[in-house]
């Protein structure tokens, strides 16, 4: 989501010269690592805080961690253009992906390339600091490890375009980063369900199974200044970012600038 | 008649006096500097990575036996960095065997065969490529040369073990070609005047007489090409699609231990075994720099020494 961090950032810029948001990426755990070393004062993350993280904040700081709900993502399963496969199930993703998963080749999920020596599947994912990895981890391989051998590459955009060049490959990656070489997959929970196609609607509503909160984490009451920012990302015009972005923006009703205390067990 | 030295003059010979102290003293400090950053480089590494050694979970026959990476694993946490060792290896000497006769040969070539305007142009260019920064090289590696490599040979991804190795060859060409182009010329005339009255060809000459008589400057040529290959970071990173992975063919994609620094210092917590072993990874890079590099010096010392 840097992204979207990116966009607000040099928006906010025109909204209120006088206060400057700078921006490094890396994947949610460098910013949330960055929060708790007090080197920034937001960290924004596409997965919830451990507690181990929440506590370690409270240790440094003094202060206790503050969520924000400030949109949605869709973690999209994306294959080559030229990939026959239409849809997928979690069950299916699990044998792939997974450490103990038994799917290797294309040829066991029904599917033959165009070209015939390509049956091997090459799995592309994010590096293990990356929010979408652990997001990943958890809902789909169901916290099993990954496969060795999987291809862990530095960003959301790096994955999508090395499998617009790569007809063996599948991978995934939030569903705002689609370019022209690629597919996305249909997504079921399991064989039988329907399969969702990754969609703002279907995040919203909850039908496409692999969706997730964007995050903003602060410490403590934040400073005026970071208050402001907040709030305006919470605003019409800063939830209109995230459909520029390829995200899903938080409904009205749904918004709440206040954020939410992060319970830490002491 | 010596001049009764004044006051003007003593206070002149004394401040000349001090100040040249001064100025040795501070020659003498940026003389040593490189010793004390290099020893507190060290100091800062081991105590970083030492403490996971006395960590009850952590086994180093893991660490250097097992394939199994999984620094942030929520069933078991393993580290095992045979497959970034590996991968390591495997990308260096890939890298070498294309690195190494190109580099000679054009050091060859540059010393033996060619002159003037000709060689003044060749050696500026291979300097330029030193010049060009590691990120650009990884840049490269990504967009253009993954592009090639899946359409020129049976690769099912662009970046893999002989993306990165491609890459590296050509950014250690540079050093190789310099320093074993040094070392030709060093090869006394007198011999070259020799061979050539004794009738040998330029072939002959070149492969009797000048590669035997630089063989250890050509030695050092490559192992410092070595030690740069080894060491590079983010040209790697990017080229060699960062898997982790014990590859079989030259189209796998791997991991090196210089990647998987970078990759994922950024992310461990401070203190965390995973920020410790990642240093311990460290200790070995410089133990394998270290080894290559006084390999290299002693090369270069026992040619010296044999002329």
């Amino acid at each position: 989501m840097v992204n979207l961090a990116q966009a607000w950032a040099e928006a906010y810029a025109g909204v209120e010269p006088g206060v400057r948001v700078e921006v490094s990426g890396g994947g949610s755990g460098v910013g949330v690592a960055a929060l708790i070393r007090g080197s920034a004062d937001l960290a924004n993350s596409s997965r919830d805080l451990k507690a181990s993280e929440a506590e370690a904040a409270l240790k440094a700081t003094g202060k206790e961690p503050r969520e924000y709900v400030v949109g949605y993502d869709a973690l999209a399963i994306y294959v080559h253009r030229d990939n026959p496969l239409e849809s997928i199930t979690l069950e299916q993703l699990r044998e792939l992906f997974a450490v103990d998963g038994r799917i290797s080749r294309w040829s066991e999920l029904g599917v033959r390339l165009p070209n015939p020596r390509h049956d091997r599947i090459v799995r592309v994912g994010r590096q293990s600091s990356g929010g979408t990895f652990e997001f990943l981890r958890h809902r789909v391989l169901e916290d099993r490890d990954f496969r060795l051998g999987t291809l862990e590459l530095n960003g959301s955009k790096e994955v999508v375009e090395l499998i617009a060049n790569t007809p063996t490959a599948i991978g995934y990656s939030g569903m705002g980063y689609a370019v022209a070489g690629v597919k996305l997959l249909r997504v079921a929970e399991r064989v039988g369900d329907e399969a969702v196609a990754p969609s703002p609607e279907a995040t919203i509503s909850g039908r496409y199974p692999i969706a997730r909160s964007l995050l903003v984490y602060g410490l403590g009451e934040p400073r005026p200044e970071v208050k402001a920012y907040l709030a305006w990302i919470l605003s019409d015009a800063g939830q209109g970012w995230l459909t520029v972005t390829g995200f899903v923006p938080v409904p009205p009703e749904r918004r709440q600038p206040g954020g939410r205390l992060v319970e830490v067990s002491r | 008649m010596k001049p009764i030295p004044d006051g003007a003059t003593r206070w002149r010979t004394w401040w000349v006096r001090s100040t040249e102290g001064v100025i040795e003293l501070w020659i003498r400090v940026c003389g040593f500097s490189s010793v004390i950053l290099v020893a507190a480089i060290l100091f800062f590494i081991f105590r970083e990575a030492f403490p996971v050694l006395r960590q009850p979970d952590f086994s180093m026959a893991e660490f250097l036996g097992s394939v199994e990476w999984y620094p942030t694993s929520v069933q078991r946490v393993r580290f095992g960095a045979l497959g970034l060792m590996v991968g390591t290896a495997a990308v260096t000497g890939v890298s070498l065997l294309l690195s190494v006769p190109a580099g000679l040969g054009a050091a060859i070539f540059l010393s033996e065969f060619c002159q003037g305007r000709t060689r003044e142009v060749l050696k500026v260019v291979i300097e330029l490529l030193a010049a060009i920064p590691s990120v650009v090289w990884g840049f490269v590696g990504l967009t253009v040369m993954s592009r090639v490599l899946v359409w020129a040979t049976p690769a099912a991804v662009g970046v893999n073990l002989l993306n990165g190795a491609l890459i590296l060859a050509l950014m250690s060409l540079p050093v190789i070609v310099s320093l074993a182009e040094d070392a030709l010329r060093a090869v006394p005339d007198a011999h070259r005047e020799a061979a050539e009255a004794l009738g040998a060809t330029r072939w002959q000459l070149t492969w009797r007489v000048l590669l035997p008589g630089a063989r250890r400057g050509i030695l050092a040529a490559v192992l410092l090409g070595t030690g740069r290959a080894v060491g590079e970071t983010m040209a790697v990173l990017m080229a060699t699609g960062n898997a982790v992975n014990i590859p079989t063919s030259l189209f796998d994609p791997v991991r090196t231990l210089t990647a998987n620094i970078a990759a994922e210092l950024g992310e461990a917590p401070a203190g965390s075994d995973h920020y410790r072993v990642l240093f311990l990874t460290g200790v070995l890079l410089f133990g394998i720099t270290l080894v290559i590099n006084l390999l290299a010096e002693r090369l270069v010392r026992g040619g010296a020494k044999s002329r």
